[in-house]
Parts: C-alpha cells; structure tokens; sequence
C-alpha cells in the first residue's frame, strides 16, 4: 500500500494565507482540504450598531485587492434597503470605477500571479527577465487600470469616494481626458495580452461544473442583473439565500457555500464568460473565436485566458463611458433613512459577491452578511484537486504539487476576503 | 557581473490579520517595482512569489495585527529573524478595523459570525505588533501611502531616517489649496488631529477626513470633539467617529471612551 501526501504549507501567489492537503492511497485520492487560515476579523459582528452609511467604507477592508466590489455590493444593497435607485452618469461612473478595479486585478493575476506557472517561473520578477516587455505591458495596463479608481475613488486601494446614493465629487470632462490616451494603449496591449496568453500551454482538463454569475438584459454585469447559472437557476438577489447556503467546516476560517442544498459551484470569470458571452461586443466574441475560446468553456485553467478577454472588455467600457460622459449635477442621489432590509450582488473580479443587511428607523445596522467569491469557490477547487491528482499522479511529486498550486490558482482565490467575516446564521435552538 | 553579486539586503514580507492591502501597495508600484526588485533581494514574499530563501532577514515589512496565540508567537520569531522590522498600516500599527472586538466580548462576535463557534481559535484583543516586539519604524495608514513606503526602502537603503511627516492632515490641506470642510461647509473632519500621510484625500474630494493615517503626534481630541458638537455630532458619533481604522491607538481610544456611556 502506498500513500501520497501532497502538502503545501503556504500557498503562494494568492491573497492572503491558506494551505493545500491532499491525501492520495493507492492512486486514489482520499482527501482534499485547501485550509484557510486567516484569522477572523469578524466583520458582520461589528457592521452591527453601524450606521448605514459607514457600510462602504468599512466593508472596504475586507479586502485590498477589491475593495470597489465591496463598496459596490453594499451600497447596492443600501439602495436597495432604502428604495432608491441610482441612475443616469451616477450608475455610468459605478461602471467605470469598477471596470479599473476589473483591469487592475485581472491584469495582477494574469501577468503577476498566474502566467509565470505555466512558464515554470517562480514569480513576476524573474519572468521579467526573459519576458521583459511582457512584464512591463502587464505592469502599464495594471497601472491605467488603478489611475481610473484613482480618478473616481480617490485612491487605488481603499477608495474614499464612494458614498450610498452616489459619490461625495464626481469628476470633471477635462479631468477624465487624459485616461482616454492611456486606455487606447491598453486596448492593443489587452489584444497582445490575449494573443500572448492563448498560446501558454494548457493541461487537459474539463470539468462539468455549474457556473453562477449575474445575467443583465442589455449589458456584460457589473453592478445589477438576475442570479443564473448554467443549469437552469434563474433568480433575483433578494431570493439569492433562499437558494445559497453556507457550512462552516472545521480546516477553514472561512465558510463553504453551496447551492441547493448540497451543489457545489463556481463563480469568476469563466462563469461570467460562459453565461454572458452574448454580451460582448461582437468584434470581442470574435477574437475570442479565433483563438478557439467559444464558449462554454469547462476548462478552468483558461480562466487566464478569460481575464484578459475580460480586461479588453472592461478597456473598452471604460472608454465608452469616458466618450459620453457629462458631468452630472448633483454627485449623490439624498438619502434619509428608514427601518429596512436589502441585498446587493455584484460582480466582484472574483464572481458574485453578495451583501444583505437589516437598518433600523435611525440607520443603524441590526445585522448583515456578507458572502465573498472565494467562499462560494472553495469547495469547487478542492474538487477540481481532487481530479486533478487522480489524472497527474505521474507525474513526479515536485511538478506534482506545482501543477496544484497553479489549479488552485486558477481561482485567483482571495483569502483574506473570503476569511474574514463570512456569514451570520446562527446555529440556535 | 562579480559587483551585482554582492549581496543585497534580503527583504520579507509578512501577514498577519489584514486585507492584503498594504503588501498590495508594493505590487502597485507599477514605476519602482521592477528597480526595487533590483536593490533588494526579495526572499520572502508569498503573495508575489513562491521562491523562499531563508533568513535571516535585513528587513521585515509586517502587514496586519496579532490575534491568534499562533500569531502572538510568530512574531517573535520574525523578529529574532530580521535585522530591521517595519510595521506597514494601520493593523500592524494599531490592531486595525478588527479591534473593534477590543471593545466588546469576542465570544458574542464569534458566535455572530460562525455557526460553530468551538472551531474559532482567537484572542481576545487585536494588538499592534509594537504591543509585542520592538517596532524600528511604523509607517501609517488604511492603506500606507504607496510613495511613503518607497521612501521609507529608500531611506533604509541609504542609511537615513525616512521622511514622514508626524503633523496633521490639515497641514498637507493648507499645501493642496484645499477650502478647510469644516469652516466652510460644516462638515465634521479628523484631519485636525489626524496624521499625515494620504495627502488630504478626503477633504480634496468633498468629505471630511475619517483617520485611515490613526492620530497624528500629541493631538488634541478633546477640542475636536467639542467642535464637532458644535456642529451637532452627538455622543454615539463622536464613538463612532474615533472607532473606524485606528481604534485602538491610544488617543482615539482614549477619546471613544471618554464619550461612551454605561448603557451603551
């Protein structure tokens, strides 16, 4: 009898902290455990007592590396308590500070994190030795992507702009004019990046998963649409916890979603792509025939490929929005507050990132939950492990564990974010 | 060749309870990424890299605050392993937005959060790592100032002190030309008694400075607040107002306290 163990202590090229266990008996796998071990911080416990409108600013530190989906979910879900609705330049601006957090993150992860795996390099610096002008490109296109939530937010990490209702100062035409330069470098830089990342090359692996994203009537989802999935789901957020569900398992800080019970799932770019893929401007789609990327694709490691299709759509969009822009009179839509309840889901780089809180007469928050990407994940990678190993065990143990590493990778897992609040049932008699 | 073999300083970098954040900043130095990768070796930096060369260290850059026992034991030896230790952010400077616990029962948090309370291993407090080891320098903010860290590697690398300013927000207000919020619109602000280091973000935007920087050196809280009365904040406010990033820092600590009352 021969036993494997397959142990990674700290996953790198993640956010945040977590760890791989695969236990493998006989060329059989027995057990699969990505272990988060981020400390709480216990973020829904102290959202309570808080006003409603602190909720963006606060949620915010949940994460770095997307704080603009946190401060996007909660002020929807805000909104949504209140009854108001946010239109016109002000959901155009939303638009455009999450589609540089989208180019910001995606281009982190394609270039930084996640390309030097399938290159066997160790990390973004030394694959800048022998591929320096891919580096750099991906280096230019992260920065444009940050001087957009600069411009709208204030700053990269953390932006200060975003308030329930609106912005506390929307920008001016002439401050908005010099992305424009920028963005159309990017663009062909975003088409390079696509036409670079298309030709790494790519484990056999497919997978028949259940993709969950946000489906929108005339638009790619930031901010708004329906919960639906690739088998037959078609709901509202506000029914989203009637079909979603979280277990708290005992090698995690964080808490494993599922739906229906007992479904596992998968939410990110490839399910946004697959589920969306008509939105996309037609000259997009066709790029993306052209390399052979039509959907549904059900192999995850070509998420890669999918964020760069992602970052020249997001480009685009923000060019867009730029072109029309006029600046609207008022920066906020007043709110006063009222007793309520009210969700928010939105499209986190990551996939679906849910918020739902409970208000009192005076604002103050009674209780709130908050479901992050990574979360909902989770038990979708530890599956993907699972068949993973079964398929490469010969494979020699070092490329072994590597070729882990890089399927956990395709995720872009965020472990600080799905850590460090996680939900709010109470498991009470 | 032989002259870029000489060693250069090995630089790690560290989590503890955080948002990733402020170790983001580094990846974020799209311009000075590739020259600081030049100057340093980097040899321990898991978001970025998988490479691992061993200490000991020339310097740490600690991100994020002491919550577990794991935690409180890790960091003593991460500093018995480096030469320099510099905290980055407010977790590590001042126990972060998570030490709000600090003012409550953590047992009531956990059971809020999680369904199965027996799998939570934490400490009662969230602390700054200076509550543990000796800090060589702080470098403050929720997130750091991406420019002050590059100042703040600079500076190591050539043997000076780092210059960051320990005046108020107000000061870097005035230099940006930015009309005080507080005078003419009326809007509260910290930025009287909070440390430098954004660049007067908020108030440039409209809105009155919230503390991400943590107090400023010797600030007067109690004036402000009675300001901040005047202006029609009442008592849960001002609680508020001192709780965000910096909670746990003494003087917002102190001033929080000092207006909440027993049947809160």
């Amino acid at each position: 009898m021969s036993t494997t163990t397959i142990k990674v202590d700290m996953l790198s090229r993640v956010e945040g902290e977590g760890g791989l266990y695969v236990k493998v008996r006989n060329d059989k796998v027995q057990e699969v455990k990505l272990k988060l071990f981020e400390p709480p911080r216990f973020f829904e416990a102290f959202l309570q007592g808080r006003q409603y409108t602190e909720a963006p600013d606060i949620t915010a530190r949940i994460c770095g590396i997307c704080p603009v989906a946190y401060q996007m979910s909660s002020i929807h879900a805000m909104e949504d308590a209140l009854g108001i609705k946010v239109e016109g330049q002000l959901r155009e601006l939303r638009r455009l500070l999450y589609c540089g957090e989208w180019i910001e993150s995606h281009v982190l992860h394609v270039y930084m994190l996640h390309a030097p795996d399938f290159l066997g390099y160790q990390d973004a610096i030394q694959l800048a030795k022998d591929f320096p002008d891919a580096v750099k490109r991906g280096l230019r296109m992260k920065k444009i992507g940050n001087e957009i939530v600069t411009l709208i937010g204030g700053r990269e990490i953390h932006p200060i702009n975003v308030r329930v209702g609106g912005f506390y100062r929307v920008p001016t035409k002439r401050e908005m004019l010099p992305l424009k330069e920028n963005l159309e470098w990017a663009r062909e830089a975003a088409i390079e990046t696509i036409l670079w990342v298309a030709t790494l090359p790519y484990p056999d692996f497919e997978q028949d998963y259940e993709f969950v994203a946000l489906r929108h009537p005339d638009e790619y989802p930031f901010n708004e649409g329906h919960v639906v999935s690739s088998k037959g789901l078609d709901i509202t957020v506000q029914q989203y916890e009637e079909f979603f569900r979280e277990e708290h398992v005992e090698h995690s800080t964080a808490l494993h979603s599922v739906l229906r019970g007992t479904d596992n799932y998968f939410v990110g770019p490839l399910a946004r792509y697959n589920l969306n893929f008509d939105k996309l401007p037609s000259h997009i789609q066709k790029i993306a025939q052209d390399i052979g990327l039509e959907p549904p694709v059900q192999n995850p490691f070509k998420s890669i490929i999918v964020r760069a299709i992602e970052t020249l759509y997001a480009i685009e969009e923000a060019l867009r929005i730029i072109e029309q822009y006029e600046r609207p009179a008022y920066p906020y839509v007043e709110t006063t507050p009222h007793a309520g309840m009210g969700c928010g889901c939105t499209e986190a780089p990551r996939g679906i990132l849910y918020h739902r809180y409970r208000i009192d007469e005076d604002g103050a928050i009674l209780d709130a939950k908050i479901t992050p990407p990574t979360s909902q994940n989770q038990k979708t990678i530890e599956k993907d492990v699972w068949h993973f190993v079964e398929q490469a065990l010969d494979l020699p143990q070092d490329q072994l564990v590597w070729q882990c590493e890089q399927a956990v990778r395709n995720y872009d897992p965020c472990i600080s974010c799905s850590t460090h609040y996680l939900k709010l049932e109470l498991d009470r008699e | 060749m032989t002259h870029e073999k000489k060693q250069k300083p090995k630089l790690a970098v560290w989590k503890f309870a955080s948002c990733d954040g402020c170790q983001l900043s580094i990846l974020d130095c799209e311009d000075e990424l590739l020259v600081v990768a030049g100057a340093v070796e980097i040899a321990y930096f898991p978001e970025a890299t998988r490479a691992v060369v061993r200490g000991p260290y020339d310097v740490s850059l600690v991100e994020g605050s002491v919550t577990t026992y794991h935690d409180a034991k890790r960091i003593q030896q991460i500093r018995a392993n480096s030469k320099f230790l510099v905290t980055i952010g407010a977790c590590a400077t001042s126990g972060g937005i998570q030490a709000l616990r600090n003012f409550k029962n953590v047992d009531d948090f956990i059971r809020i959060v999680y369904a199965r309370p027996s799998y939570i291993e934490t400490l009662e407090r969230s602390t700054p790592i200076a509550e543990h080891v000796f800090v060589d320098f702080e470098l403050r903010g929720c997130p750091i100032n991406k420019y002050q860290l590059v100042e703040v590697l600079s500076a190591y690398l050539h043997g000076r002190k780092p210059n960051t300013p320990a005046y108020s927000v107000c000061v870097e207000c005035k230099r940006r030309g930015t009309t005080c919020v507080m005078v003419a619109s009326g809007t509260p602000c910290l930025g009287p008694v909070t440390h430098a280091g954004c660049g007067a973000l908020c108030p440039a935007y409209h809105r009155g400075c919230y503390g991400c920087f943590g107090p400023m050196e010797t600030p007067n809280t109690a004036s402000l607040s009675a300001q901040w009365q005047a202006l029609g904040v009442d008592e849960e406010g001002l609680v508020r107002a001192f709780r965000g990033f910096n909670a746990y820092s003494e003087a917002f600590r102190k001033e929080s306290q000092a207006h909440e009352h027993d049947d809160d």
